[in-house]
């Protein structure tokens, strides 16, 4: 059974339909790629699985439980995660309090634990900063803990932002972009991450991604969207041949 | 000089009325982008819910059902009363602003105005056009400390507000919703995906905001017993300059701010005749904006999505 499949889903935004009638099927554990031109609709399919928007037609099954419609933090609590193309850090708070923060659901302690500091606040605690401490060394930011997000570099924020969305445990991470705006450097080492945690967490991936090369190194299969529409689906290699995604996607340069 | 210490206890409880009332406007603002103008009538009705819940306990007393001492009387009031206008809060939340989350941001400042009506005109339709008083609970007592006059009400309206935001600090800082509001402040996006309802935290900010102005409001009956509906209105509108003046969001500043305003009105009261008070007082807030135009601890930035 797949841990995500989506049937038929759309979106019509006015006049406008932004998503076609978009199918995906996800097993546990496995890499996918969504790749397409800007405008695309890419992100506009992250946003409707995850429950940001309603889809006007469709169903979204996940975990064996029919998630469409549901409030976006339901979602989430049955293990979806993402990370957004633009940085989405609360400016002002601690790395570690990102990374705590994204363990709400597992904090039980309320008010008279939280005043009165009890053995039972304490034991949560640790818990929950060894599972941050844990996440942010795997990131290798752990020495980070205590920066506010605001001051930390680019490369290091795109990280918090990758701890975060762990910390809460999904089953899928959805990953918006994750090497926009980084040098070549910095995007060797994304892709060593993704792949470390792939291996260590054994999450399924669904993968926006610009930089094709990225895309084809990580992904088991590619589907292609154009104008909220999929062209085409395939291994990497079939993708790369499709003179439907050449044209569409690549650009006329391309076949040169 | 102890003319000068006088005015300085006065100015700390009118200050701790200001304080209190601006928490709420803050934090409304900081997590859900929005300045909720039913405020100040919220303070109202929260100094109303307290009328009856401290006159219905004052005549359980008198009947001999129970026997409550009156400073238990006053604390179970205050409780109550805290619960009862958070409740308020949430419903106006519920009915008024949430309806409104991805409307235009004037939408949300007319609803508020109409809610503070409606309260103020409930009000009105529910008890009539009179003024009632509240129920002096404790006897008051005057101590002269140096030729400074400080009454026992004084003292207890000042620790009282004082513990209230030493509480809601810690609540902000130590527990899941606490730091769900903060995150909720810079990105609301994402709470979501954390398992976090934005709708729950949304209701919470309001309870606490309201709860708070109810404190105050029972603290003003305490000390100055008159009430009418429209109270809430001038009230609401200074404090509502203190939240702007201690910086949109800021808890610290709103509560450093509402004493500072405080402060400013009495002490103009102390040199100038008392009819030019709220004209000076104001025209000096108007300054210090003039040079802080985002207050003391606010944020130079107004592009985030919220309402």
């Amino acid at each position: 059974m797949p841990l995500l499949r989506v049937e038929k889903m759309s979106l019509d935004f006015g006049g406008l339909r932004a998503v076609n009638s978009y199918d995906l099927e996800i097993e546990p554990g496995q890499v996918r790629g969504l790749i397409g031109p800007n405008g695309a609709g890419k992100t506009t399919v992250f946003n409707l699985i995850t429950g940001v928007y309603r889809p006007t037609e469709g169903n979204i099954i996940f975990d064996g439980k029919k998630i469409t419609g549901l409030q976006p933090h339901r979602i989430a609590s049955f293990g979806l995660g993402r990370t957004f193309q633009n940085l989405r850090l609360w400016r002002h708070m601690t790395v570690l309090e990102h990374v705590k923060l994204a363990q709400y659901s597992k904090i039980s302690y309320g008010l008279i634990g939280a005043f009165f500091g009890t053995s039972g606040r304490r034991r949560e605690e640790a818990a929950i900063e060894d599972k941050a401490y844990s996440l942010l060394e795997l990131m290798g930011i752990d020495h980070l803990a205590d920066q506010v997000a605001l001051n930390l570099p680019y490369g290091a924020q795109r990280r918090v932002e990758m701890a975060r969305a762990l910390a809460t445990e999904p089953k899928i991470l959805f990953l918006d972009e994750p090497t926009a705006g980084m040098n070549p450097e910095e995007l060797a080492q994304m892709m060593a991450i993704i792949r470390r945690i792939h291996a260590e967490f054994g999450l399924a991936i669904l993968l926006i991604e610009h930089r094709l090369k990225m895309v084809m190194e990580l992904c088991e299969i590619v589907q292609t969207l154009v104008f909220g529409e999929v062209i085409a689906e395939g291994t990497p290699d079939e993708i790369q041949n499709d003179p439907k995604v050449i044209e569409a996607y690549l650009g006329t340069e391309a076949l040169h | 000089m102890a003319f000068f210490f006088q005015n300085l206890v006065n100015a700390l409880q009118w200050g701790s009325f200001y304080a209190l009332i601006a928490l709420g406007y803050s934090m409304v603002y900081g997590v859900l982008m929005l300045f909720n103008f039913a405020h100040g009538d919220i303070f109202m009705v929260g100094a109303y819910i307290g009328f009856g819940v401290a006159s219905g306990l004052v005549a359980l007393t008198s009947t001999g059902a129970v026997a409550l001492p009156n400073w238990s009387i006053l604390m179970l009031t205050i409780i109550v009363s805290m619960f009862l206008t958070a409740f308020v809060g949430m419903i106006v939340e519920r009915i008024g602003y949430r309806p409104l989350r991805d409307a235009p941001r004037a939408s949300a400042a007319i609803t508020g105005l109409m809610i503070g009506i409606i309260l103020e005109t409930g009000n009105l339709a529910l008890l009539g056009a009179r003024r009632v008083r509240f129920p002096s609970l404790i006897e008051s007592t005057t101590y002269n400390i140096g030729g400074v006059f400080v009454t026992n009400k004084k003292i207890m309206i000042v620790v009282v507000s004082l513990l209230l935001m030493f509480a809601l600090n810690q609540f902000v800082r130590r527990t899941k919703w606490g730091m769900a509001m903060r995150a909720m402040a810079f990105d609301y996006v994402v709470v979501p995906l954390m398992g976090v309802s934005t709708n729950t935290i949304a209701a919470l900010t309001f309870a606490l905001g309201s709860a708070l102005a109810a404190a105050a409001g029972i603290l003003f009956g305490l000390a100055y017993p008159v009430l009418d509906p429209y109270m809430g209105i001038v009230f609401g509108w200074k404090a509502f300059v203190a939240a702007i003046l201690g910086g949109r969001g800021s808890i610290l500043g709103a509560t450093l701010a509402g004493f500072l305003l405080g402060f400013i009105e009495i002490f103009v009261a102390m040199i100038f005749p008392s009819t030019l008070r709220d004209l000076i007082a104001y025209s000096i807030i108007l300054l210090i904006l003039t040079f802080k135009p985002h207050g003391f601890f606010g944020e130079p930035y107004s592009a985030r999505l919220r309402l």
